[in-house]
């Protein structure tokens, strides 16, 4: 009953995937017919590709920093939703937007948002006296500010899927095990660091795999904000891997790049994996 | 040790609803275990938290050692508190579960090691130190919750049904252990419990309650042989007390002392019935015989009587015998309020 | 005090989440003029409030194509999606010994292999199969990530029901595919339906395979469409950008909220057993 399901995705997932390697070890352009095996050649070109070193450079900066801030903010917002309260189905809709909207749908949003003109970021920093008026940020047009901007929308948007399991795992706590530390005379903060968050450990190591994993193989949102500018600046492996490959049509030199984030994934999985497995026998 | 005190203490969770707990006074006294007794939603549970500081209570106060402690934490009312599920901390190890409570009060390394061994030696658990709680079995896991807390020579123990997720072969010695360990150290113990077999056993004395107020606070012989009214008096001994009504008085007797005649030893006046027995229980040491009184005032009520096996003779179903009751073990209540009254003449 | 700071924390964390989407709410009334002009308050409506960026949004573009070829291809994925997944899930759910587990977590790991690795190959295997800048193509394509994650959640939701009543219903005298039908999709249309909704959703928020397979922008979908055609030469016409926003944005956020608990309980049952 399971074979249509399992031969589906064998199809579509397992077969592209082989597929993939054996593009980057060919030399396969869109519309050429044969193929030529040409070894390491395309990994190494990759590699000598200072645009990718950036590209290389930028997914980990990218990936790290965007997890770090979500960690965090799921961390916070999670403990702070966890008990009832008036209002709380309606917040919960609003935290949810930007997870549940098309990830393109809000960063186009925040395009418009970090406009060079007319943000409205920008207007508020003005009438604060923060910036003169024509010197206004450059929000997605200057190299670190363009970064910082995509980790603020990419953060953005994960964090209500990491608030969600967080908060998944911080109700799985039983009740009295928070009595048994008030009993046993600890504080707010020596709770929450030394019973709550171990406690929680095994799913904050799921959240932070998963988003990992999303992150650093995520294109939408830097193609939409900033294509990948200015000057590369904000340039990610997988980002690279679509323009060199689908827009410039090289699909081995795409292979190539879109490889380099198999390792990453391995270990990920990996880690997601045994993760689980502990998480289960807690 | 201290004396812990209830004056008044009540709890409504909503307003507009029935009280979970209802004006409750109560007084323990030095060193002794007190029982709370009853059965699910009499508030024993909601007293036992709000005397931990976990709950607040809605009017009322609550004294530990004489001193008001309505206002103060847990951790600064110097209790201990053992939960139903041993609420062990499941990623430290038994031994840093035992000196939680120690690093929290900021007791230096030392000091906890030399505690958290002689709390361990208490209990014979040094050994279980590096070991984490998934990996000791029900009994092992009780041993430790009370090792974690006696660490910090509480002046009280509270503990909350620790015994009822244990299966009933292990409960018995586990109780053995609660009763023999709190008699070692002395702390005064109040325990939560809906199993009165559990509660006459290990109480010094025992609350009964019911919908949140006392119904009696007394030794369990005194609950038992004297109870305060039909609550208690059915509530405590298995199967309960048989209650009949007539001539506006509510009569009961307890199912030992209703026996057949010549059988039961009390001396002194006796009040017989006759007793056809519809179906038997044969328990090995005793028989548990259900029938009716088949003639008189309480013609076709149904009751209950327990006789040792060695009398069983002849004790067959459908069978018609004589069964009485000494007069001195009726026990009278009032039909309006339960509460029981005076004495008084029972006609055949 | 403890409750000031965590009421503090809930607002300031819903103003952040949800500002952008006010901010479409906004920007999709205001008049142009009020828009572009710098002096302008821009929380505030400086001139009265205008539905043309609406009207050109319905009218002067493709975005009602957008929706339909969205919802349609939304719709065609579903029902593939359920037809290969609720008896994988089912199945997978009712393996003896440790295989169904296996399966399960392997089937869910697939999901993980992201689509900028696999779009260079798929876009050779759409070309193939000749569908290249049709909707067909990512009707067939996205199955290959709905599949894995439904038959996950499902398998989730099955595990649920306890096996001693597909024992019951066999004695009783049905097929093990018999009590699959009858009495296991009936019990778990809570399920099915959950499944149903994330799956849409799944299909609704997907933009690198309908970038690479789709160029016309007729053929396209909402979530590609928007950001990529609704712009003239360079410039974007933010009104009825933000207007394509909201539209796309509200209904999607309210189906997800309804059906959110399900798709908790769905996952962590899933994830750790």
């Amino acid at each position: 009953m399971f074979m249509p399901a399992i031969l589906y995705i064998v199809a579509l997932v397992g077969v592209p995937f082989v597929l993939a390697f054996f593009y980057a070890v060919g030399d396969v352009k869109v519309g050429s017919v044969g193929y030529h095996f040409v070894g390491l050649h395309n990994f190494i070109s990759v590699l000598k590709n200072p645009t990718f070193r950036l590209a290389l450079r930028n997914s980990f900066i990218f990936t790290i920093s965007s997890q770090v801030l979500v960690l965090i903010g799921a961390n916070i917002l999670a403990l702070a939703l966890k008990d009832a309260f008036p209002g709380r189905r309606f917040l919960r809709f609003l935290i949810l937007l930007p997870w549940v909207a098309p990830v393109s749908i809000g960063s186009i949003g925040w395009k418009w948002i970090l406009d060079s003109l007319y943000s409205v970021i920008s207007w508020v920093m003005v009438r604060a006296h923060l910036v003169k008026e024509y010197e206004a940020p450059m929000w997605l047009g200057e190299p670190k500010l363009a970064m910082m901007s995509v980790i603020l929308v990419h953060t953005w948007h994960m964090l209500p899927f990491a608030t969600v399991i967080l908060l998944a795992g911080l109700t799985a706590i039983p009740k009295d095990i928070p009595e048994a530390a008030a009993v046993d005379g600890a504080g707010y903060f020596r709770t929450l660091f030394q019973i709550t968050i171990p406690m929680m450990l095994p799913i904050i190591n799921v959240a932070v795999l998963f988003g990992t994993i999303f992150t650093f193989t995520d294109m939408t949102v830097i193609y939409i904000l900033t294509r990948g500018g200015p000057y590369d600046t904000t340039q990610v492996i997988p980002t690279l891997a679509f323009f060199a490959g689908i827009l410039g049509s090289d699909l081995a030199e795409g292979a190539a790049i879109s490889i380099f984030m198999v390792p990453l994934l391995v270990i990920a999985t990996y880690l997601v994996l045994r993760s689980a497995h502990r998480a289960e026998v807690t | 040790m201290a004396v812990v005190e209830t004056r008044k203490l009540s709890k409504v969770f909503k307003r507009g609803n029935v009280g979970a707990v209802v004006d409750v006074d109560l007084q323990t006294r030095e060193g002794e275990f007190l029982v709370l007794l009853g059965p699910s939603g009499s508030g024993k549970t909601t007293l036992l938290r709000m005397i931990a500081g976990l709950e607040e209570p809605t009017s009322g106060e609550i004294l530990i050692g004489g001193r008001v402690v309505n206002n103060l934490t847990p951790r600064e009312r110097r209790i201990a508190m053992v939960f139903q599920s041993y609420a062990l901390y499941p990623h430290l190890t038994v031994y840093n579960n035992i000196v939680f409570p120690l690093k929290a009060q900021g007791v230096d390394k030392a000091k906890r090691k030399t505690q958290a061994e002689w709390a361990a030696s208490l209990l014979g658990i040094q050994h279980l130190f590096a070991r984490k709680p998934r990996e000791l079995s029900g009994g092992e896991r009780q041993r430790v919750a009370l090792a974690r807390a006696i660490v910090r020579e509480p002046s009280v123990f509270l503990l909350d049904e620790p015994l009822s997720n244990l299966d009933a072969k292990l409960r018995a010695s586990a109780r053995e252990e609660i009763e023999q360990f709190q008699k070692r150290i002395g702390t005064t113990a109040i325990y939560v419990t809906h199993d009165q077999v559990e509660a006459m056993a290990m109480g010094d004395r025992v609350v009964v309650m019911s919908q949140g107020a006392v119904r009696q606070i007394g030794t369990p012989a005194e609950v038992y042989d004297d109870p305060a009214d039909t609550f208690v008096a059915t509530f405590l001994g298995s199967p309960p007390m048989n209650i009949l009504e007539a001539d506006g008085a509510l009569v009961g007797f307890r199912p030992e002392h209703f026996l057949p005649t010549g059988v039961a030893e009390r001396a002194g006046a006796h009040v017989s019935y006759p007793f056809r027995i519809s179906h038997s229980e044969y328990l090995g040491a005793e028989m548990i015989l259900y029938g009716t009184i088949a003639e008189g005032v309480f013609k076709d009520r149904k009751v209950i009587s327990r006789v040792p096996s060695t009398h069983g003779a002849g004790l067959t179903d459908s069978s018609l015998h004589t069964f009485s009751v000494a007069e001195g073990d009726l026990k009278f209540f009032d039909p309006q309020s339960g509460k029981r009254t005076a004495t008084r003449r029972v006609a055949s | 005090m403890k409750q000031v700071i965590l009421w503090l924390v809930r607002i300031i964390f819903a103003v952040l989440l949800a500002f952008p989407f006010y901010w479409m709410l906004i920007t999709t009334f205001k008049r142009t003029t009020d828009l572009y002009n710098l002096k302008n308050n821009p929380f505030i409506f400086n001139e009265r409030p205008t539905l043309e960026h609406l009207r050109l949004l319905f009218t002067e573009t493709l975005f009602l194509r957008w929706v339909g070829n969205t919802a349609f291809a939304g719709l065609v994925v579903v029902i593939i999606t359920l037809v290969l997944a609720v008896p994988a899930a089912y199945a997978l759910a009712r393996l003896t010994g440790g295989w169904g587990a296996q399966l399960g977590i392997g089937i869910f790991l697939t999901y993980l292999i992201p689509p900028t690795l696999l779009f260079i190959p798929l876009s050779k295997v759409v070309a193939l199969l000749d569908l290249q800048d049709s909707l067909w193509s990512i009707i067939v394509v996205y199955p290959s990530f709905t599949i894995p994650f439904s038959t996950w959640l499902l398998m989730g939701f099955f595990k649920e029901i306890p096996r001693d009543l597909d024992d019951a219903a066999m004695v009783d005298g049905l097929t093990r595919w018999g009590a699959f039908v009858k009495l296991m999709i009936p019990m778990s249309t809570s399920g099915i339906l959950t499944v149903v909704i994330f799956a849409f959703t799944l299909v609704t928020q997907e933009f690198v395979y309908a970038l690479t397979f789709i160029s016309t922008a007729a053929h396209q979908t909402v979530g590609v469409g928007v950001p990529t055609f609704l712009v003239r030469g360079d410039v974007f016409y933010w009104g009825s950008l933000m207007a394509a926003c909201l539209i796309t944005s509200l209904p999607i956020g309210f189906l997800y909220n309804i059906f959110l608990d399900r798709f908790i309980e769905g996952f962590t049952v899933g994830a750790v057993k």
